[in-house]
């Protein structure tokens, strides 16, 4: 244990003099616990409210995820342990402690949602940005501070809604995370209608955040610091809330347009002539379907980029951090970013090959989603060689860095395959995709945003998470990710589809002897390993649960720069008090300037000059 | 803690914070009414032969309502100029002025909402349409202000009809096959006709509370910092020009076509 105790800034100087309480009539008051954690106007209280808010949310996804695929591996059984549990929770739906299809359907479309928009990008944007943004920067606060409160305010009561739609009568919303319609609107439950409110409420709370990164960014910069001295998280950051700015409202308005179909029965997504269980369905029609899948997609893509980016971000400052060299190419990163972000918004309609949209129209998709790839590379290329001749430290943090880069690598590779019209439309709906996309968003996104958990943990709290019990995090985070999400590329090549509440045992060889091309019994049990994998994986979150909330009174006191950073997120006091800084700072150079050549320490932090003091006072060598 | 450039320019970027931020949030406005005029224009498109309503508004009304919007545009420009010249009285006057013009324009469009809402198409059981506004009805028969058309699509093109005969018509219950009013779920149209102005109208509210507010509780920070009050006005203004220019696209869009 450090035992280095007067590691606190002065800024609390109070404390230093802590007997004499009479000479301070200037010390504001402190705020009661409304003010200072629930009606919080710091963007560091803000970005913590979001962080734990999202680790419970993420937690809960995860949870349901878990029974989806006991009832994969084991359809119609009951689940051991909770399922009694569920049955008094849930009544009817899960009878006999078993998940009806139906309940099977609202853990998926709850788990997407969930995941999405309660879980990564709360954590990755709202998070990290909030807390770290200003820091890095040199601002004394985001741009609007209770518009700041409202945001967050707005994402509580979003998730509020969606966890209260488990429990009204037919339950949550059943339609999946994209919630095509007519079927959004055929299913007899209200859960689509507060999934929509729901929505709303999210998205909302994401434009009020992404308002406040831009204006804060393009304000609050400090002196000195220019559009190329930003750390890269910044500009990962400031593409993404321009992502969330212009790609959320048409989901909003797609939003409003199902919330009219359900509730004042209009038929904006609704065909003439809809049939709904047999029964033409008493409605105007007229409507588009496809219409529907333009205006989530044109979210849902960008979205993907949402969560994306920030997590890149995280990976780029802990990568310079460790091998204590420059980011490799800063430049190519910026520029890569911003043209991800642009191409972001014209590759939508490559998740709709299936629509029959055209071939004109695919050809544009196609081309424009293998051109998104090329960014992608770039930055994913400059981060591996920005490892090349570093003196590379290990810890944590740069495990998950370093997990984070093949990982995302194999997710991104096997989209290719889905970006093509041909290929797609044989692998579309099937666990190919699934696996497909939980590669960038789980082994990658999250495990950059483990990275970023346990790389600014220290700011936070003046302590360091557990070392040893985070690498035990992280092995056995990364095997069993794999072992869940790698079976499942095999699975969809077979043909195994997404979305059957039975784990595709209809379509087996074992069921169906005689048909052509049923899914082998190797494959049908992988689903049996895969469970294994998953709980392995549930219960490898235990030692980061426990090492979270151990170390933020128990952990080993570290200084306020205890990675040696040069980004201005580390030159504040530990925690940083309200305002952030205790003078304005000064921007002298970019942001990753590591052994910096002739410079006593291997670091130079942003607010410090590279120019040395005059040769002839410049320290030499001890001999 | 001071947050830098709430009410000063920032020297490289020329605005303060709040004017940033007014057009980001602008900027995703146009996105969401983006959408939606975009889902207006695929849902016309793909509507079948003869079945897109033409002529259902009345253009008097939306006209009325066009030009009370500009002119609630102009005093909200004179409003912010007397601000900028320090003039609190008239600020009050043309701001007033601008509070009454928007209730003055919910008004009408509430009136319009429910003339929509007491106009009933009725499908008789022999094929034919009644079509009219509601005078009353009971259990046994029902009283419309309208008239008799044996074609469905003589009620969607009115653009042609001139001098459509109106009388009561009493009809029996048991005579009808079904009966809605124009209500959002009677079509595509009213659908997208009552979504879209209703979310405009939505808009016209926030802003005309915004400017409310301002005019009503403004007198304090007026006297403290005029020229943060001054912003907020300019703010609020911009906000409430693009509202206005909403109209100016939905106007044409769903009365003119």
């Amino acid at each position: 244990m450090n035992d280095s105790v007067e590691q606190f800034p002065p800024y609390r100087g109070e404390l230093d003099d802590h007997h004499g309480h009479a000479d301070h009539g200037h010390e504001h008051h402190e705020p009661g616990f409304w003010s200072k954690y629930i009606f919080s106007t710091d963007h560091k209280v803000i970005g913590i409210q979001y962080g734990f808010t999202a680790l419970c949310f993420l937690l809960f996804g995860f949870f349901l995820m878990l029974l989806m695929r006991w009832q994969i591996a084991h359809p119609g059984m009951p689940v051991p342990a909770i399922g009694p549990l569920l049955e008094k929770i849930l009544g009817a739906p899960a009878a006999g402690g078993a998940i009806s299809p139906d309940l099977y359907n609202s853990f998926g479309a709850m788990h997407g949602t969930i995941m999405v928009f309660l879980g990564v990008v709360p954590l990755a944007f709202a998070a990290f940005g909030n807390y770290v943004v200003p820091l890095m920067i040199g601002a004394p606060d985001m741009a609007f501070p209770r518009v700041n409160m409202a945001s967050y305010h707005a994402f509580f009561l979003g998730g509020v809604v969606m966890l209260v739609s488990f429990f009204i009568p037919g339950g949550a919303a059943q339609a999946g995370w994209t919630s095509y319609s007519p079927l959004a609107t055929s299913i007899p439950t209200n859960g689509q209608a507060f999934w929509l409110v729901g929505m709303v409420l999210l998205i909302t709370s994401s434009l009020l955040g992404a308002v406040n990164f831009i204006a804060t960014i393009i304000q609050l910069r400090a002196p000195g610091m220019t559009w190329m001295r930003m750390p890269f998280f910044v500009w990962a950051q400031f593409v993404t809330a321009f992502i969330l700015l212009l790609a959320f409202p048409p989901l909003e308005a797609a939003g409003v347009l199902q919330l009219m179909d359900n509730v004042a029965h209009t038929s904006f997504f609704l065909p003439t002539g809809l049939a709904v269980g047999g029964q033409l369905a008493d409605r105007s029609g007229g409507g588009s379907p496809l219409l529907w899948q333009h205006l989530f997609w044109f979210l849902g893509h960008p979205e993907v980029y949402v969560l994306i980016l920030p997590a890149m971000g995280i990976v780029g400052e802990v990568i310079a951090n460790n091998t204590r060299k420059p980011l490799w190419g800063y430049k190519s990163l910026v520029y890569s970013v911003l043209i991800v972000g642009f191409l972001s918004f014209i590759v939508w309609a490559h998740h709709m090959y299936l629509t029959g949209m055209g071939q004109h129209i695919a050809i544009f998709f196609q081309t424009t989603t293998m051109i998104i790839s090329v960014p992608s590379v770039i930055i994913l290329t400059c981060m591996f060689l920005s490892l090349w001749g570093g003196s590379i430290r290990i810890n944590t943090p740069m495990l998950f860095a370093l997990g984070f880069l093949p990982m995302f690598g194999i997710g991104g590779l096997t989209g290719l395959p889905l970006g093509l019209a041909a290929a797609d439309l044989y692998l579309h709906d099937t666990y190919y995709v699934i696996a497909h996309f939980h590669y960038v968003v789980a082994p990658g996104t999250i495990f950059g945003l483990f990275a970023g958990v346990y790389f600014w943990f220290p700011k936070i709290t003046g302590r360091k998470m557990n070392e040893f019990w985070g690498r035990v995090h992280f092995w056995c985070s990364f095997v069993f990710m794999n072992l869940v999400f790698m079976p499942m590329f095999a699975q969809g090549i077979k043909g195994m589809l997404r979305r059957m509440s039975d784990g595709a045992v209809n379509y087996s060889a074992a069921r169906v002897p005689n048909a052509i091309d049923t899914l082998p019994g190797n494959i049908m049990e992988l689903n049996t390993w895969i469970l294994w994998a998953a709980i392995a994986l549930g219960i490898a979150q235990i030692p980061f649960i426990v090492n979270l909330f151990y170390s933020i009174s128990h952990g080993e006191k570290v200084g306020d720069n205890p990675w040696s950073a040069t980004t201005l997120d580390w030159q504040t006091p530990t925690p940083p008090p309200h305002g952030n800084f205790a003078h304005e700072p000064h921007v002298y150079h970019g942001p990753y300037e590591y052994s910096a050549p002739g410079h006593p320490t291997d670091f130079t932090p942003q607010d410090e000059p590279l120019e040395l003091p005059a040769p002839a006072a410049r320290p030499q060598p001890a001999h | 803690m001071e947050i830098p450039y709430t009410t000063e320019l920032r020297p490289d970027t020329g605005v303060y914070n709040a004017k940033l931020g007014i057009w980001l949030f602008l900027a995703s406005e146009v996105m969401l009414f983006g959408a939606l005029f975009s889902a207006y224009i695929l849902l016309r498109v793909g509507a079948p032969e003869g079945m897109w309503p033409h002529g259902w508004l009345d253009v008097r009304f939306g006209a009325l309502n066009t030009i009370i919007l500009a002119l609630s545009a102009i005093t909200t420009l004179l409003a912010w100029a007397a601000c900028k010249v320090r003039e609190f009285g008239k600020f009050k006057f043309f701001h007033g002025c601008t509070i009454l013009l928007a209730l003055t324009f919910l008004c009408i469009k509430s009136y319009e909402y429910h003339d929509k809402w007491i106009h009933y198409e009725i499908q008789m059981k022999d094929g034919t349409f009644a079509d009219g506004h509601l005078v009353e009805q009971n259990d046994k028969e029902v009283l419309i202000h309208g008239r008799i058309v044996t074609d469905e699509k003589d009620l969607y093109d009115l653009r042609a009809q001139k001098n459509i005969q109106l009388q009561e018509i009493r009809i029996d219950r048991s005579t009808i096959k079904k009966m809605e009013n124009y209500a959002p779920r009677h079509n595509t149209f009213t659908a997208i006709y009552f979504t879209l102005t209703g979310l405009h109208a939505l808009h016209i509210l926030g802003g005309t509370c915004v400017i409310f507010y301002l005019w009503a509780f403004g007198g304090n920070m007026w006297r403290k910092d005029p020229e943060r009050f001054t912003n907020r006005v300019e703010v609020s203004g911009l906000f409430w020009h693009f509202v206005d220019l909403v109209w100016i696209f939905l106007f044409p869009v769903l009365y003119l076509t």
